[in-house]
């Protein structure tokens, strides 16, 4: 980890009871999600993180407490520094309090975290999906979201996947 | 089936102000067809007069779920997704998606590699930013721009058709160096477009850049704040003309940006017009990192040689075993990466193109997300064009720079 990013760390494991890990370099926090408001707040008032670049998800499927990661990624400028912060969220509709207040980023990157995985935001100003359209049921990057090959018809399945045809019957 | 709903007013009710719902304000439709949105991307404007109250983007029509295909592939075979993502930047969005892949399983890059990586991806940034002046003039009316521009693009397309076969669906580099080593016409090839290009610069700033009609339409409109820049997550270019200097090449150095001397431009007017010099240097900046690039060049090999991850070259499979075992589990199953996740950005033409890729420990991601600029950008546009002309509109959505493959995904 960089000397410069120790400190930050520290905030965070004191006050949040954060815990981190570090992987080829990258430091990744761990916040609990009734903290991750406070925390993005003060990480962009006192520590000079005002670019939040990436707000994603992480589907842990069939692993289900957490299930999802829910990833932000901020950077100082200034101090040249990165920081990941992940919420672990559990549940088949999860929830989650809405940065939008902290960062814009979220205005649009948390339509689309709802619409892919269905993690809700409490609170956002705006919460329609983004990229599919409304009448989509389900949410495509779950990891047991089917990807949608057709099933090829052989003699053995061939009344059976027929049935599923949407063309006219008699 | 189901059936698409024609859009209604109730759905964009909190976004729009009291006075379009007694009828005193009117809801216009523009796009997806629309030459000058710059691809699918569909806009609701609410308009008073000729005034913009408010604007709801609608975006969505190029979604192909290409992470959600990635998922289902070996790491090597999801790279050629990352051709369609950005068609502006194929070789850029190889380098961003395969540098995340070799982070991801600690894989060394041998320097000529790199160089060739370097040399390559600012020629696109060049090509890129030689569309969007040239549909940038056109959409403001310099017919004359458009060709300009697409007949220097060409020679580009032509140097990538030259070292990959094709001229946008590249897939040259990929994970440990690049698909083979570049013929030896690739660096007359390059030589002449370096030679050619500056005096070209000069003619596009001949016609554009103290053009008063191209001026006046761009002077003081669709102002960027550095706070709202910043908090929208804006970045490259348009975060440049807002007054930051952020360039993950200089903050960041991979491929050995480190040893190239440029400088990044950057401009506190923060209107459409500084964007558009913020280009127009960046391709005298790029040109100079590719001079230098070509110049110490190194000799060696293009491709790492562990062979745990990289598969051997053609000529070894006929006289090694291992080499055929190797060759046969690489393009079969595929190579293992762990169980963790990474993140990894590089610069694109259009700002950060940030990759986050997670393995489960097999061959096959369990997860990629493309971070992709255009999206950012694009989600600042409704607060730049409230109070302008649909007009003025039309010249901040070009500054913008877009690219609705790159948002959709």
């Amino acid at each position: 980890m960089e000397k410069s990013l120790e400190p930050i760390v520290k905030v965070l494991q004191e006050k949040f009871g954060a815990t981190f890990e570090e992987f080829r370099g990258e430091v990744q926090c761990m916040v609990k999600p009734e903290h991750i408001i406070e925390a993005l707040t003060i990480l962009r008032d006192a520590h000079h993180f005002e670019l939040l670049s990436m707000l994603s998800a992480i589907d842990y499927f069939p692993q289900t407490s957490p299930r999802f990661h829910v990833i932000y990624q901020l950077n100082s400028l200034e101090k040249n520094l990165t920081l990941q912060l992940r919420v672990p969220v559990e549940g088949e509709s999860p929830k989650l309090p809405t940065s939008t207040g902290v960062f814009k980023t979220g205005l649009w990157r948390e339509r689309e975290i709802f619409d892919m995985f269905g993690i809700e935001f409490e609170g956002h100003p705006d919460p329609r999906r983004i990229l599919n359209p409304d009448e989509l049921e389900g949410h495509p990057l779950r990891r047991d979201f089917p990807l949608g090959y057709e099933e090829p018809q052989f003699s053995f399945n061939y009344e059976e996947i027929d049935l599923g045809k949407p063309y006219a019957k008699e | 089936m189901t059936q698409l709903q024609p859009a209604n007013v109730e759905q964009y009710k909190h976004l729009i102000s009291e006075r379009a719902l007694t009828g005193e304000t009117m809801l216009l439709n523009m796009g997806p067809q629309h030459p000058s949105t710059h691809g699918v991307l569909r806009l609701v404007l609410e308009l008073d007069g000729e005034i913009v109250v408010n604007c709801i983007p609608d975006i969505g029509f190029l979604h192909t779920g290409i992470e959600k295909n990635m998922e289902a592939k070996t790491f090597q075979k999801a790279e050629v997704m990352t051709d369609r993502l950005d068609y502006m930047n194929t070789m850029g969005n190889n380098l961003a998606y395969v540098m995340a892949v070799e982070k991801l399983i600690d894989l060394d890059v041998p320097p000529r590699a790199q160089a060739l990586r370097v040399i390559l991806v600012e020629l696109q940034r060049i090509a890129s930013h030689l569309v969007l002046l040239g549909t940038w003039g056109l959409d403001l009316a310099a017919m004359s721009m458009f060709l300009y521009c697409f007949r220097e693009r060409e020679q580009i397309l032509d140097i990538f058709e030259l070292v990959s076969g094709q001229r946008m669906m590249t897939t040259y580099i990929r994970p440990g160096g690049v698909w083979r080593d570049v013929p030896v016409e690739f660096e007359k090839a390059v030589r002449d477009f370096i030679k050619i290009f500056p005096k070209r610069i000069d003619e596009y700033e001949k016609l554009l850049t103290k053009n008063p009609l191209f001026v006046d339409r761009m002077v003081g409109i669709g102002h960027l704040s550095k706070e709202m820049a910043l908090s929208y997550g804006v970045t490259g270019s348009n975060l440049r003309a807002s007054g930051v200097n952020w360039d993950l090449r200089k903050a960041r150095p991979y491929m050995g940006y480190e040893q190239y001397d440029f400088d990044v431009p950057v401009l506190t007017e923060g209107d459409t017009y500084a964007r558009y010099l913020v280009r127009i240097e960046e391709f005298r900046q790029s040109l100079r990192i590719i001079e230098q690039a070509l110049d110490k060049l190194p000799m060696g090999p293009v491709r790492s040689d562990n062979r745990k991850f990289v598969p051997p070259p053609r000529s070894e499979i006929g006289v090694s075993m291992e080499a055929l075992i190797h060759h046969f589990k690489l393009w079969t199953e595929g190579f293992h990466a762990p169980n963790a996740s990474i993140y990894s950005a590089v610069e694109s033409p259009r700002g950060e193109l940030g990759v986050l890729i997670a393995g489960d420990g097999g061959p096959k991601p369990r997860r990629v997300h493309m971070r992709t600029p255009s999206f950012d950008n694009l989600a600042v546009v409704p607060e730049l064009v409230k109070g302008h002309l649909v007009a003025d509109l039309v010249a901040i959505l070009a500054s913008i720079d877009i690219v609705l493959g790159d948002i959709d995904r």
